[in-house]
Parts: structure tokens; C-alpha cells; sequence
């Protein structure tokens, strides 16, 4: 082990911020995090244990226990739900013979859940090994039961278990064609770097990860802090359930963002970046290198890029199962070999942000917009889209529809028009924007794509009217109370707090008061938690609490009062100790 | 120039570089709080502190303090959601006050009867939590930790050690200690360290010291905990 550990730690030149990559080849070798390896770890990078092992608990990916040889995880995303993956995970359960969350006594395999893991256009997914499996049924379960039987290595699997199809319907300003390698720096070049940045500010781009922060200015305020060093970050942990968009660009346009991040680095002054790729697509890593190799190769990346004064190069930085990386200052803090904790603000990552440096986080598409820009000038990409939202949006497209996959619109299209083009009918309701966004009903049609009415990050989820409201809402709010960093108070409490009340009530335990009793928790963690995934946590239950509060009444009991908790269940331990199971060792609540 | 913010309409003068939480403390005004101290770079964690700056809530004990700031601290809407959520770090541990033995002394206590809270609220979580006592002076009850951080910011910051630390994610956040076995007693803790003494609640206990004060006598017996903290922190501030 020893041997091993070191040969990780001096590939990673001993730096502390590299973390998580040591951990996930620990991870990988062992299928744990052994005691020992802590210990040596510690010693070998000078830090103390408990960083690692806080590490260790933090990411999903990490075990402090050995997993199976075998480890299989299924993606626990909505999307997945309404393609049958309970039923298929009861089956893979029962192929296996071993319970969900256990690893089989043979220490062969393990069966467990994990949050979206990206393939919502061809799902029920999962990842074995950190690989992501696409399209599984029955059929390829029984496959998968009898290669793990074999002891076949993953690698000599079938190939196509792991194919990951682009799914794309429709392109527009940034799809329609890639750039060619090297055009939008020779344009920036020719142009001049503070030209540049004009344009980008002409073009009126706002940030594509949701929150639209007007990307021009971002950068400006990168620049102007006076500094020794600066980072670019590329956030690619697309965590969102149900976006997918940046997988099918990092696949397809990959050369495109690099250049966005070049460009952006000339601007702010930045010699290093990052991308922070999602862990569930490290199927992606090897070729995103490959790509990387080739720019340098081709003077777009290195020193003197292009022959000019500019430096910059760009390395690939694996997640490791945590959606709260997707916040950035999460993200940065990740990036920095730690947990991911949101910081707190001011200051903000464009003066304080990796190492305490200035840095410039945007999503992918984003830096594939300014890539684009660079090459046609800002006031092409403003004539599109409204005044508020320019350009396009590029959408991913799951749920209840024919042609699920990736769309590109102008931002000020209406969801009927999307509906339309992907095939979407009887439709109960669009979730807009992950289940940190919004569900709109159908009478809400109308609306448009839009920072000014719905924003989204990409995702967009299509429900018909045969799905039940209360599941929806039930696998999201499970989503964010097991995605919950744990830093602050409402958020860590109160979002088990609100998984608590929300399964009381769809039980069928709840009772008078109830509904005004999850109302009520849901503005306190709406308006009280520390960053945007508490922030937005709620937004499940009031969108639909808001629209559909007979669903929510319904599931009442006609009487004044019910606990808490489950007064049967809770006698359980009793029975167990008692050693009885007869109708009077069980109690059911009865009005007087 | 004199720079002032106004808490509740009066007027509070500050330094550049003050957060508002420091700004107020020095003007005698109490903001309920449990992870702040001090003596510690803040924390902004257990978000007691929130208050209402310019209509949006802030943490107090990290924002800055900027010239015309127009802060809420004591409305009936802050006040009984600060409530709700110190009910929340009740249900979330198992918080026994009479059969514990910090009762009186306790800061968790005090801002929930500062906030006038009389019951828990929510279901509790029973969670199964651990104890300590390997160590032959200090004692760790996991039960009534509430995640402030302070042990950990006091052991780095003030002992120069590292003896705690924060682990876990979300509802399965738990404090671990800095040694080969995870016991306190293998860690290089000392009696004496700030670290040991500073816990707001009853989790890291200092042996063979329990109720040499009796309770009826204890510091938020005999004064509200507003106040023991204005005359408290208003000296570490001035200082």
C-alpha cells in the first residue's frame, strides 16, 4: 500500500489541493479509503488526517468502508424513476441477492443510489466503477449479473453498455458549427484583449449556469483587482437533475470552451485554469486530456500561445459525487483538495476566490458563448434572444416526450414552442430549471425561456398527466436533503426536517395544519439558508404547493392532530425485545 | 468621516472593516448568536445572526458594516424564525437541560429563552450519537454538539493545534478528533487549552468540575444572556 500511495502522492507533486484526485486512485485501487492510507497521506502531503477524512465523508465517492468490486450505483434522478428504475433496481437487487446500500459478504459487488448522473435522455443509468451505464433493462441487468459472475474486468465489457448518445434535435447560433481551432484567439489578437472583453460586453451574455450574472462585468472586476496570480474555472459539475447539456458539449465542442477559457484568461490576466469536471463523467476525462495535448500541440495553449505574450494552460479537475460543488465557491474550495462548503460572501471569488486569488468561475456553455463572440462580435449574439436574455439557451430535454435530447433556443421562446418540437403531449407540467427551478402548469404555456420569467441552467424535465405531483416533489426534496452540505443551520436541519414533513403528509399521517406547517418550513429555509441550494431547496413544494394546494389537502387526515413520527413503527424495537408480533403489541392512533 | 448604520432606527457608529455583528456589540446592541466569538475569525454557520440589511437578510457576524446600512435585529418576524431554527439544533441533538450538566451555563440554553422558545417544535431526530470520556480530564458528549465550529477555530487559532475538526455531509455532520484511534485521549489535547473550555454547550465537558456551582446559581440564572454577552464581548471587542 505504501509503495502505491507514494507513486499517487509524487504524481500529484505532493500538492495538497490535489486531494481528491489522490483519494479517487485510493478509492479506485482498494475500493475504500484504508485507515493506513490516511495515515500515509497525511505524513506524505503535511496535512493532518482529519482534513482527509472529512474529505473521505463528504463526497459520495469515498468510502471509509470497502465497497464491492463491483461497485454499482443507480441513478436515483426523477427522470430515471419515470423509466422504470425502481422496479429495474428491485430486480438488479434480487439478481445480485444483496439489499440496496450493502456490499454482497463475498465483497464482489455492491448495489447502491446515487443522485442525477447526467443521462436523462437515455436512462434508467447508472455508473459501475465510476463509469457511467446508459439504457439498462432487464435484459442487460441479467448481462451485467453474469459478467460480475465471470469476474470480467470492466474495461472488457460490451462497449455499447456505455454508450452515451448525443440525442441533439436542434442547433442554432452555437451548435450549428464548431469554431475552428484557434479563430477566436487569432480574432481576439487581431482585435485587440480589451476590445474583446468590449465585445463581450456588447453581446449582453449573462452566466448560462442559472443565476445570469452579466458575464462582461465578471470579468472586469477579475481584472481590475490587483494581484500576483489569477484562475479561470470552467464549472462543468453539472449537478442539476435533469441537465445534461454540458456532457453532450464537453463531448462534442470541447475545443470550443478551452478557447472560451484562452480568451478569458487573456482578458483577466490569468496564466492557469481549471476545469471542474463532474465525477459521473469520468468517461469523458481521457479524451478531454487528449484534447487538452492537441491544443498545446497546435500552439493554443502553453506558453506564447500563438505566438503572442499570452501563458495559459488548462487541467482537469475530478468531483467526486457532491452537487454543492456545483456552487462556486463550493467548487473552489473543492478545487482546493477540501469539502465542499460554500463561502461565506463578501468577498466574492472575482477578488478572493481559488488560493485566495482573484478568479473568474463560469459554466461551460458560457465560455463556449465567448468563444463564439470573440469570432463574430456581440452584436450578432444580441440580436438574438430579448432584451434582457441575449443569444440562445441551450436546453436539455427529459421526461415525458418522443425526442428527449439536447435543443438549442432563443432565449424568448415559449415552452409551448419547445413542448412542440420535442414531442411532448397531454402534459401535466414542465419542471424548469432542475428541482431547484420551477414547476409550471399547464396553463402556464405561454411563459417564455427567459432570465426575466424562467430561468434555467438547462434543465428541463416534461411530466404527462399519468405522473403524480407528490412523487415528483417527494424525489426532489430526498435530493436536496441528501445533497445538503451540512454547514448552516436551516439548511441541514431543515431540509430532513422538510423531507420529515413532506413524507408525513404524503403517508397519509398528516393532519390539520400540516400544509401550513410545511409552508412555513419552507420559507424558513428559503430565507435563511447560507447559499442557493438551501435558497432553492423549497421551491419543489411551494411551486406546487402554489399551484396545486388541493393535492396537498387531499392527503390530510380528517382528524386535529397526528405526531410527528410513525407511533407503530416506533414500537418496533419493543417488539423486537419482546419477542411478539400479535395485534395487541401494535397501536394505531384513534380520534376520541 | 464617522460612518454609521442604523439597528432598529438607532444610529451605530463603525470602523471600516467591522462586521455588522461588531459594529453592534460595541454599541450595546445584542445579536443572538452561538458560533461567533470574538476572539475567532467568524463563522456564519449557525445563522442565529441573521438580520435584515436593506430588506435582505444577512449574516451578522460576516457582513461588513457599510455606511447607511438600515438593519432589522428585533422584529417579531426575525425573532420567531431565529427561534425556529435554534429549534432546529434542539430536535437535531439530544438536548436534556435538566439532566445536563451545563445547564445555567449554557449558551444554547439562554438564546432559547432569550428567543422565548417553550417547546421543540419539530420531531426530534434521536440521533445516535456517541461519547467520549476516553480522556482522563476532558469529556466529549456528541449528543449536544450543535456544530459551531469554536472548539475547532480555538484549537487552531488560539492552542496552535488541530484537534477537532468537521466531518460528514449534511444531517450526518459529526465533530472527529485529531488522532490514530479518533479518541480524545490519544489526541494532544491539554486541559488547559482553549479548545476544551470553549464549547457553548454542553458537549466537551471538563471532568471532576460538575456542579461545583449549583444550578439556580449559574451565569444565566442570574442574568439574562443579552446582557452577560454585551459586558462580555464589549470588553473582548474593546480589546
Amino acid at each position: 500500500m505504501k509503495h502505491f500511495i507514494q507513486k499517487v502522492v509524487t504524481d500529484n507533486q505532493f500538492k495538497p489541493v490535489r486531494l481528491l484526485a489522490i483519494l479517487r486512485a485510493v478509492q479506485t485501487e482498494f475500493t475504500y479509503i484504508p485507515k493506513e492510507a490516511i495515515e500515509i497521506i497525511a505524513e506524505l502531503l503535511n496535512i493532518e488526517r482529519t482534513q482527509i477524512i472529512s474529505v473521505v465523508e463528504f463526497y459520495s465517492f469515498f468510502h471509509l468502508q470497502p465497497r464491492g468490486q463491483y461497485d454499482i450505483l443507480i441513478s436515483d434522478s426523477i427522470t430515471d424513476q419515470m423509466l422504470g428504475k425502481d422496479a429495474l433496481m428491485k430486480y438488479f437487487s434480487s439478481q445480485l441477492n444483496i439489499k440496496v446500500g450493502e456490499v454482497r459478504a463475498d465483497g464482489l459487488v455492491s448495489l447502491d443510489n446515487t443522485s442525477c448522473t447526467g443521462m436523462c435522455d437515455q436512462g434508467p443509468a447508472g455508473l459501475v466503477n465510476g463509469y457511467a451505464l446508459t439504457r439498462l433493462n432487464k435484459q442487460r441487468i441479467d448481462d451485467i449479473v453474469h459478467l460480475i459472475a465471470q469476474q470480467k474486468p470492466v474495461n472488457e465489457w460490451p462497449e455499447h453498455f456505455f454508450t452515451v448518445n448525443d440525442n441533439i434535435h436542434q442547433s442554432g447560433f452555437l451548435l450549428d458549427q464548431e469554431i475552428t481551432h484557434g479563430d477566436a484567439l487569432q480574432a481576439m489578437l487581431k482585435r485587440g484583449i480589451s476590445q474583446t472583453l468590449d465585445e463581450i460586453n456588447l453581446s449582453g451574455l449573462r452566466g448560462r449556469g442559472g443565476a445570469g450574472f452579466n458575464t462582461a462585468m465578471k470579468w472586469q472586476y477579475c481584472a481590475e483587482e490587483t494581484a500576483s496570480q489569477r484562475y479561470v474555472i470552467c464549472n462543468a459539475d453539472e449537478g442539476e437533475p435533469g441537465t445534461f447539456k454540458d456532457r453532450f458539449i464537453l463531448t462534442n465542442y470541447a475545443h470550443q470552451v478551452f478557447e472560451g477559457m484562452t480568451v478569458c484568461s487573456a482578458i483577466i490576466g490569468a496564466t492557469q485554469g481549471f476545469l471542474y469536471l463532474r465525477g459521473e463523467y469520468l468517461y469523458l476525462y481521457d479524451q478531454l486530456q487528449t484534447i487538452l495535448e492537441h491544443r498545446r500541440k497546435l500552439g493554443l495553449l502553453g506558453h506564447h500561445i500563438l505566438q503572442s505574450d499570452l501563458n495559459f494552460d488548462i487541467e482537469i479537475c475530478l468531483g467526486a459525487g457532491a452537487y454543492i460543488c456545483g456552487e462556486e465557491s463550493a467548487l473552489i474550495e473543492s478545487l482546493e483538495g477540501k469539502r465542499g462548503i460554500p463561502r461565506n460572501r463578501p468577498p466574492y471569488p472575482v477578488t478572493q476566490g481559488y488560493l485566495n486569488k482573484p478568479t473568474v468561475v463560469n459554466n461551460v456553455e458560457t465560455f463556449l458563448a465567448a468563444a463564439k463572440i470573440a469570432i463574430s462580435g456581440g452584436r450578432t449574439f444580441a440580436r438574438l434572444g430579448t432584451e434582457k436574455s441575449s443569444g440562445t439557451k441551450i436546453l436539455s430535454i427529459s421526461g415525458d416526450c418522443s425526442l428527449p435530447g439536447i435543443y438549442e433556443y432563443p432565449f424568448g421562446t415559449t415552452i409551448k414552442q419547445v413542448l412542440t418540437d420535442c414531442g411532448a403531449d397531454d402534459v401535466l407540467g414542465v419542471q424548469v430549471g432542475g428541482p431547484s427551478g420551477i414547476f409550471i402548469s399547464d396553463r402556464e404555456f405561454d411563459r417564455v425561456l427567459a432570465f426575466e420569467d424562467l430561468a434555467t441552467g438547462g434543465s428541463f424535465i416534461v411530466f404527462n398527466n399519468k405522473r403524480s405531483i407528490l412523487d415528483i416533489v417527494k424525489n426532489f426534496i430526498h435530493f436536496f436533503a441528501h445533497e445538503s452540505c451540512g454547514f448552516c443551520t436551516p439548511c441541514r436541519v431543515g431540509t430532513s426536517l422538510l423531507k420529515k414533513q413532506l413524507y408525513k403528509i404524503i403517508d397519509g399521517h398528516g393532519s390539520a395544519g400540516d400544509v401550513i406547517a410545511l409552508d412555513e418550513l419552507c420559507q424558513l429555509v428559503k430565507n435563511y439558508s447560507h447559499c442557493g441550494l438551501g435558497q432553492t431547496a423549497a421551491n419543489p413544494v411551494l411551486s406546487t404547493l402554489q399551484r396545486y394546494p388541493e393535492i396537498y389537502q387531499d392527503q390530510l387526515k380528517q382528524i386535529s392532530f397526528e405526531p410527528g413520527f410513525d407511533l407503530d413503527a416506533s414500537l418496533e424495537t419493543a417488539r423486537t425485545l419482546a419477542n411478539r408480533n400479535d395485534a395487541k403489541a401494535h397501536l394505531t392512533q384513534v380520534e376520541e | 468621516m464617522k460612518q454609521t448604520i442604523h439597528i432598529d432606527g438607532k444610529e451605530v457608529p463603525f470602523k471600516e472593516g467591522q462586521t455588522i455583528m461588531q459594529a453592534a456589540t460595541e454599541a450595546n446592541v445584542y445579536i443572538p448568536h452561538l458560533c461567533h466569538h470574538p476572539d475567532y475569525e467568524p463563522h456564519g454557520s449557525c445563522k442565529l445572526c441573521t438580520v435584515k440589511v436593506n430588506g435582505r437578510n444577512c449574516t451578522a457576524c460576516t457582513f461588513p458594516a457599510m455606511e447607511g446600512q438600515e438593519i432589522e435585529n428585533t422584529s417579531i418576524q426575525l425573532q420567531e424564525d431565529r427561534k425556529r431554527i435554534i429549534q432546529m439544533l434542539f430536535v437535531e441533538g439530544n438536548h436534556l437541560c435538566p439532566s445536563c450538566e451545563k445547564t445555567g451555563n449554557c449558551q444554547l440554553q439562554g438564546v432559547a429563552y432569550h428567543l422565548n422558545m417553550l417547546d421543540n417544535h419539530y420531531p426530534h431526530f434521536f440521533a445516535d450519537r456517541a461519547m467520549d470520556a476516553s480522556h482522563p480530564d476532558i469529556l466529549i458528549d456528541h449528543n449536544r454538539c450543535i456544530f459551531c465550529n469554536l472548539c475547532v477555530r480555538a484549537s487552531q487559532q488560539q492552542d496552535g493545534k488541530n484537534v477537532f475538526a468537521i466531518s460528514g455531509r449534511g444531517i450526518n455532520k459529526r465533530l472527529i478528533v485529531n488522532s490514530k484511534s479518533g479518541q480524545l485521549k490519544d489526541s494532544d489535547i491539554d486541559v488547559n487549552d482553549c479548545a476544551a473550555h470553549i464549547c457553548p454547550t454542553g458537549a466537551i465537558l471538563i471532568k471532576r468540575t460538575g456542579y461545583q456551582t449549583p444550578i439556580g446559581q449559574r451565569t444565566y440564572d442570574q442574568q439574562a444572556i443579552d446582557q452577560v454577552t454585551l459586558s462580555r464581548e464589549h470588553e473582548q471587542h474593546d480589546g
